[in-house]
């Protein structure tokens, strides 16, 4: 072990993929999920500093479990910052930590003080939330254009999208 | 499955001209899927902006995000950050974990 409990002869890092692939296996299916994989990566550079840039922030904890947020793309306004966002019937470790502190995954806060101190210009007027889909056709087809088209609309430079 | 549906959503962002950074926990699903930024936290799945209440860790992450906007000249350039969950490394084997008897935890 090392100084910091790591077992050296393994990759430091929890490989999800793996972990879902042999825990569903061990259930009895037999045909692991195909993770979205790709060569090409799109790359767009900030056009101006941070400082003069709309910022928004993306995420996908829910309104809950019964609004229509649990399965479609929604918004909500960025100021003031939600109180609270719901993260039941998603991927999270429940035995190691919980999610009451909503700037845990949903930074608003802590983007506010950025943005008073000077190192963000503006935050966008809205936040999104996607729903988290396994289809990624319904991803890729249906909710990203919609974050996309919010986003236009709020002439938004950069986007902090943070998962659960 | 959260990072790669925000991962397939950031892909579009930067094919469309704005720039995007992901804070998250699960390094394999986001490199696999391939983004442009990305900051990663070692933390078990759920607090990817850092340990709940710790304000200054929070800051600190975030703050790498925003550093990262900036700095990166390529895609696929992950930072990972300083943070330990605890010295105690058993939430990496308990999470999804399937004992001998059969999966006992269903972590969803």
């Amino acid at each position: 072990m090392s100084g910091r409990g790591v077992d050296p002869t393994h990759r430091t890092f929890v490989s999800y993929i793996d972990k879902s692939r042999e825990y569903y296996l061990g259930r009895g299916y037999g045909n692991p999920y195909r993770w979205a994989c790709f060569d090409e990566v799109p790359f767009a550079p900030l056009k101006r500093p941070l400082s003069q840039n709309v910022l928004t922030l993306i995420t996908t904890a829910h309104e809950g479990v019964d609004a229509p947020s649990f399965r479609s793309a929604y918004s909500i306004p960025s100021e003031p910052a939600p109180v609270r966002l719901h993260t039941d019937g998603l991927f999270w470790d429940r035995l190691a930590t919980h999610t009451e502190d909503l700037d845990s995954f949903f930074p608003a806060h802590r983007l506010e003080e950025f943005v008073r101190d000077g190192r963000i210009g503006h935050l966008a007027r809205r936040f999104h939330g996607v729903p988290t889909e396994y289809s990624q056709w319904k991803t890729v087809e249906r909710d990203a254009p919609e974050v996309l088209r919010r986003c236009q609309e709020d002439c938004v430079d950069a986007a902090l999208l943070v998962p659960l | 499955m959260c990072h790669q549906t925000v991962s397939l959503v950031a892909r579009h962002l930067e094919a469309h001209g704005i720039a995007t950074v992901i804070l998250g926990s699960a390094r394999d699903v986001v490199e696999h899927c391939g983004v442009a930024r990305f900051v990663f936290t070692d933390f078990p799945l759920g607090n990817p902006c850092g340990k709940p209440y710790d304000v200054a860790m929070q800051r600190s992450i975030v703050g790498f995000g925003l550093d990262l906007l900036e700095s990166a000249r390529a895609p696929r350039t992950t930072l990972q950050t300083p943070f330990v969950w605890s010295e105690n490394q058993s939430w990496r084997d308990n999470y999804m974990r399937i004992e001998p008897a059969g999966p006992s935890v269903m972590t969803s």
